[in-house]
This record gives structure tokens, sequence and C-alpha cells, in this order.
């Protein structure tokens, strides 16, 4: 197969944008994105998005948004994984170049919510679940993880304000990321005093709702070094389901589709997880951040609140985690965060993130769709 | 904008019905999170009770602007009522008032229909009729009996109450007069009812920056420019209160301090009034204002616009305030419903029969 590199990325601050409907959104993403590699043809465009058939009542999105943003007259098409459906465009878009068939891919992710009611939203959102199964009798997406982290807090002996470290820790660090919807520092007193949303999780344990875009351009390994100074090798991407319906699940504690794609992208990429310098993991919720780091054997299971606490995956540790802000405060455009991971991270590698800056050459991403359902590491490599 | 001869304020007057309910109670009601409604900064709200609407309620806070402008209602040669909870969908509210008043027949009357701000488009009306000449006193009613779904967030604001202002030629027995106002008017959807719905829907936090702050904020400007006055030069600023923290924050972004936005906040003890919100705030400051003092009034209505007017107080207003009860007596003057008397009081409940 074709190596493939990250030659160009442009991002959209996260936000609640009624002045900009999705196609806006992603076409701005995308003109930065083609900017930073002077202009050259796409031949593709892969669009991971999830909600725009739902809430938009927008179908047939490749074709509108190589439509919109100039792309031409290209093989375009969406890629739908509920919440992960960033990182499996990613996932699609590296087969796309990987297979020899082209040179030049863009992926996309865009989201495009806050023009709904949130009942709506979350609604929309809950289609994630099993329809028959789960979302017919009427629990929502944080209904589902509540369960987790009362099971996770329970079976490990984590107390409310030990949960808390992660949020506290996401806010400190989007408060310099100009893409980050949160832009502010929070306490654990906040934490335990901000609103119920699903006992136990509270507000300021969840993920907010907001819209926003993300673009990548991939490129061979023939053309990569021409279109940038600084091109990140995709080494290593692995893609893993399992059972939607939760009840099927014999272990709710950790996601066997985060350990089975991670052992893929591991071995793909021939790196071990202690040489990984920056991840970005999906913390819809505050209990997340804490297993998908042990599913991805970043940490120690049931101890990573403690470990936290203690300065571990603070900037400046190995890896940092989240110097973006996570989901959790740079904000979770559903359908575009598996993209701004990717994209982040290849800034990280780079050394050019506005953030919290890592360095290192190793960086890692994972996107999640549903509650642990599906599931993409891609390790990237500079 | 400015008439061509100043207009003031001859009279004023608030109505707010004696029953309250307690946010707490509400939100117990639909289980909410006991401490949701701080974060709207709103404890109470005013009950009307099941014999008054927007027509009593206006009628009861004319006829207390009437008493403080001291004339003969037969004076009044038109009369406006702005509300969004007509009784009647077709059949004007102000020819009930206007004629329990005494004001009928040789008038001008409408009802104006602009979310919560159509009392103040009533306002601009007159101060245009009065200044050209056309009428010598105008009375112009702000009321509302403001629907909110049961369970809807709305639910914890959405109130009773109104307010009336008569209105006639500056220091023709004026107290105060209107030395500029600026309107802000743009198609922003963020708040409708449509043909026989029961309740209106709102856009969430759309209601916020795109419509509530960015309108209020841009008549304020618009006004403090024409004017080339600041800030620093008001003494008071009321502000369209939906709640009681809106008020506060664009009152922050103005550059008013919390102390000029105090004396005319009373949604956070009655709820919003919708056409009374800023009214009966204004009749608050006017009841503690001094001669020579300045008040900032901004009304709001959804939809979306926005009225920034510069009142300047004058003398002879201090013996005018206890013509007729004011906010502060109105305030005082509350029993508290439980949840069930709400929902009878407000039509939410109705007994069946044959």
């Amino acid at each position: 197969m074709v190596k493939v590199y990250v030659v160009g990325v442009g991002l959209t601050k996260v936000g609640r944008f009624f002045n900009k409907g999705l196609r806006e959104l992603f076409a701005e993403a995308a003109m930065k994105a083609i900017d930073e590699v002077g202009n050259e043809s796409v031949q593709a465009l892969v669009v991971g998005n999830m909600t725009s058939s739902s809430l938009g009542e927008q179908d047939n999105l490749g074709a509108l948004l190589a439509d919109y943003a100039g792309l031409g007259k290209i093989p375009a098409f969406k890629v739908e994984a509920a919440c992960g459906s960033g990182g499996a465009a990613v996932y699609t878009g590296y087969f796309l170049v990987a297979s020899g068939m082209f040179d030049v891919v863009m992926v996309g992710g865009v989201e495009k919510q806050t023009e709904y009611p949130t009942r709506i939203v979350s609604k929309a959102l809950a289609q994630a679940a099993d329809a028959e199964y789960e979302l017919f009798h009427g629990i929502s997406f944080t209904g589902l993880n509540a369960l987790v982290m009362r099971m996770y807090m329970n079976k490990y002996s984590v107390s409310r304000d030990e949960m808390s470290i992660w949020p506290v820790l996401m806010h400190k660090n989007a408060v310099k990321n100009p893409y980050a919807q949160l832009r502010f520092e929070i306490t654990k007193k906040q934490v335990a005093e901000s609103m119920i949303i699903a006992d136990p999780i509270r507000l300021l344990d969840s993920s907010p709702i907001g819209d926003g875009a993300a673009v990548l351009i991939l490129a061979s390994e023939r053309v990569a070094k021409k279109l940038s100074d600084t091109p990140i090798e995709v080494a290593g991407l692995g893609m893993a389901t399992d059972h939607i319906y939760v009840a099927y699940r014999e272990n709710i504690l950790s996601f066997e589709a985060t350990v089975l794609a991670a052992r893929k992208a591991y071995n793909m990429a021939k790196v071990e997880p202690e040489k990984v310098n920056v991840a970005e993991v999906h913390d819809a919720f505050t209990v997340l951040g804490f297993m998908n780091l042990e599913d991805l054997g970043l940490s120690k299971r049931g101890e990573t609140p403690k470990l936290m606490e203690e300065g571990r995956f603070w900037p400046g540790d190995k890896p940092t985690v989240n110097p973006s802000g996570g989901l959790k405060a740079r904000g979770h455009p559903v359908g575009a965060t598996g993209v701004y991971q990717v994209a982040e991270v290849v800034m990280q590698l780079r050394g050019d993130f506005p953030g919290v800056n890592v360095g290192g050459d190793i960086g890692l991403a994972q996107s999640i769709g549903g509650l642990g359902t599906t599931v993409t590491v891609i390790i990237l490599k500079r | 904008m400015k008439p061509i001869r100043d207009v003031g304020i001859a009279g004023w007057g608030a109505y707010i019905p004696k029953f309250r309910i307690k946010c707490f109670e509400i939100g117990k009601t639909w289980g909410f999170p006991p401490e949701y409604h701080n974060g709207l900064i709103v404890s109470e709200k005013a009950v009307a009770n099941i014999d008054e609407d927007t027509i009593t309620m206006g009628w009861e806070a004319s006829k207390n602007a009437i008493a403080r402008a001291k004339i003969n209602p037969k004076e009044i040669e038109a009369v406006y009522v702005g509300t969004e909870s007509k009784p009647y969908a077709v059949k004007p509210s102000v020819t009930v008032i206007a004629e329990a008043l005494g004001i009928t027949p040789k008038i001008l009357g409408a009802d104006l229909e602009f979310a919560c701000r159509a009392a103040s488009e009533a306002l601009e009306a007159s101060i245009g009729l009065i200044s050209s000449g056309m009428i010598r006193y105008s009375l112009v009613v702000g009321s509302d009996t403001a629907q909110a779904s049961p369970g809807d967030v709305l639910e914890f604001t959405a109130s009773s109450g109104a307010a009336a202002f008569v209105l006639g030629l500056r220091r023709n027995n004026t107290i105060a007069y209107f030395e500029g106002s600026y309107s802000y008017i743009t198609d922003t959807p963020d708040f409708w009812r449509r043909q026989l719905a029961p309740y209106p829907m709102h856009g969430e936090q759309f209601t916020g920056d795109p419509a509530y702050f960015a309108h209020m904020v841009a008549a304020a400007k618009g006004l403090m420019e024409e004017l080339g006055l600041r800030p620093s030069d008001f003494d008071y600023a009321v502000f369209h209160q939906p709640n009681g923290r809106f008020p506060l924050k664009v009152g922050a972004k103005l550059g008013f301090s919390k102390e000029k936005i105090m004396p005319g906040l009373v949604t956070p003890m009655i709820g919003n009034t919708y056409n009374g919100s800023a009214l009966i705030g204004l009749c608050a400051v006017l009841e503690v204002a001094k001669p020579g003092q300045r008040i900032l009034l901004v009304p709001f209505g959804s939809g979306a616009g926005a009225d920034a007017y510069s009142i300047i107080v004058e003398d002879g207003i201090e013996e005018r305030v206890h013509l007729a009860p004011t906010v502060k007596e109105l305030l005082e003057d509350k029993v508290y419903v439980d949840y069930t008397y709400y929902a009878k009081f407000r039509g939410l409940i109705s007994k069946f029969s044959f």
C-alpha cells in the first residue's frame, strides 16, 4: 500500500453559529486547508457527519459540499458512524490514497446543530444507540453514559470530586485553544454544583452542543513532500465495532472496540503506547476520558483519576492528553470531532498548534461513535 | 429620532396582580433541579387572577396613569394597547379599556403587536402625533398575561402585569420628557407563536446573542451616538427584562453599573410581564428619580426589535408619585399561591361542564 500523509489542515472555531450554515462552515475549513497546500487540486472528498439527515433534512452531502467549496466534479460522499463519523471518514480517506487510486484526497467533518432546540438535538444524537431496543424505551445518550459513570465510580471507589479532575483539566487546556468552544476555567466545586443531567452526570461533566468543521488534506508519498514541508504520516490506523445494544456487552467499563482498534493501529505503526507523546481522546462525558485512556493502554485500569490528580497526562507529561481541551471543552461537533482530533495532533507534531503545545513525534487520535460502538484509532508520526 | 417639539410624560401607572408563585414551586412540579431558576435570577412571578386579563390589567394601569396626570380622561385623544396576549384574536382590547375609562368615542385607538415591544412602538407613535399637533394627550398601555407551555423553561418567567403612560407636549403638565429615541429592527425569529397555537416557541440560546443582546446593544449605542451621550451621562438604565440576568449582562456590555440598573429591575420579583416588562421598570424609576436626572429606557420585542429612549426628569415629579399606588407598594402587596391555583387561574386546567 502507498504511504499516506496529512499535508494540510483547516479548522473553524467550535461554537454556536447563528449566522453560518453547514456548507459555510465546511467551506471555511476547506479553504484554510487548501491554503496550506497551495491550491492543489483535490481529487476526492470524504465527509464525516452524523445529523445532516435527521436535523438538517440534507442528504447527499458529498455533492453538496464539493460543489459549494468549488472542488469540481470529483468523487465525494458522506461517511456516517454517529459521533465517530469523523474518525471513520479519515479511515475511509486513508484507503482512497493508500490504494493508489488518488494522490490528494480531502477528508472533512462538519456538523450543524444549533438551529434546533436541545430536545430535537438530543433525539438526533440518541439515534446512535439501538433504535428498537434502547431508543424506543426513551433512554438518551446521557442516560447510557450515566450508567457507565455510576459503575466506574462504584467499582473503583472514585468519588465525585475525584472524577472532576477531568473536566477541570480539559477547561484549563481549552483556555489557550483559539478553536475551543468553552474557553474558561472551572473548579471541582463548580462541577459538583452544576445541574444534574442524568445522575451522576452533571452539566460540567458533559461536552457541549456545538457547530464546527475540520478538514484534512491527505496525500500520497509521491506528492506529499511537494505539498508540505512537514508532512505528517498516518502511520497506523485501526477500526472496530461492538454490540450496539449495550445489554449484550459483557463489560461496559471497557470498550472492546477501542482495545481492538488500538491494537491494530499500534501494530501497524509499530509503536508502543509508552511512545505516544500526545493523545486526543473521546471524552463526551467525564467517565469516557478515564476509560478510554485505560483501553488505549495509556493508563492503569481504575487508577486514571488518581494518576491525573497527581499530574499525569497534564501538559508536559507523556502522553499529554487532550491539549485541545477535548470534547469537553474544545467542543464536540459530532461528525467533525474525529477530524478535529487528527488535525490537532498533526499541528502538535508540526509544532504549530496555537494552544497548549506538546511537541514530540508520535500522536494518537481516538474517535468513538455510540457508547463505544464504533471506534477508530489513528496514529500519526512526524 | 427627535420630534419637532419635545414630548413628555404627564402620568405613569403600573398594575401588578396580587398573586405570586415561587419559581421553586414551578420547578418542583416539573422535576427541575431545585437550583435551576437561580441562573435566571428570578425568584417568583406575578399571577393574574381567573377574572383578570390584558384588558382589566391595562385598565388598572391606565387609571393610575391618568390619576398621576391629573387630567380629565376626555382630554385624551389617542389610546394604544401593546400586547401579545389579546383576550380576543379579532376585536380590539383598546375599545374596552378606552370606553371603561370614559375616553371614547372621538379618539384614535388600536391594539399593536410586536411581541414585548408593541407598547414601545405606541410610545413612538404617540410622540409623533403629539409633536405634530394632531392630538393633545395620548394614553399608551403595555399589558400582558404572558403564556408559557407548562413545563417549558419559559414558565419560570412568563407572568402578568401592565404599565400605562399619559403623554403630552413637554411643559404642558409633563414631569419628564423624551430627549430622543433610536429604533433598531431586523427579521430575527427568536420567539414566536403561530395562529391558533396556545403557547409560544423559542429558539433557546438564539433568543440571547443574535436577538436580545444584538438589538439592545445596537439601539442603546445608536441612541447614545446620535445624542452624543455616554453611559456616565445617565443616572438610571431600564432594560427589557425577560429574566433577571439579561438586563444586568446587557448593562455590563454597554458600561452601565449594577447600581444604575437595579432601581428599574422588577423581573426578579414578578417575572417577565412582556409589554409591561421594561415599562413597569420605568414606572419604578420615575417614582425615585429627581428632577434633572436622565434615564435610559430600552424595551425589546422578539422578532426582533429594540427602542432606546433618553428621558429627562423635570420639576413636579415628586408630588405625582403618591397620587396612585407605587410599584414598590404593588410589589409588596402579594399573596402566594401553589401550582394548582396558578394552573386554575391561568386556565391550564378547566372544569368540564355539560
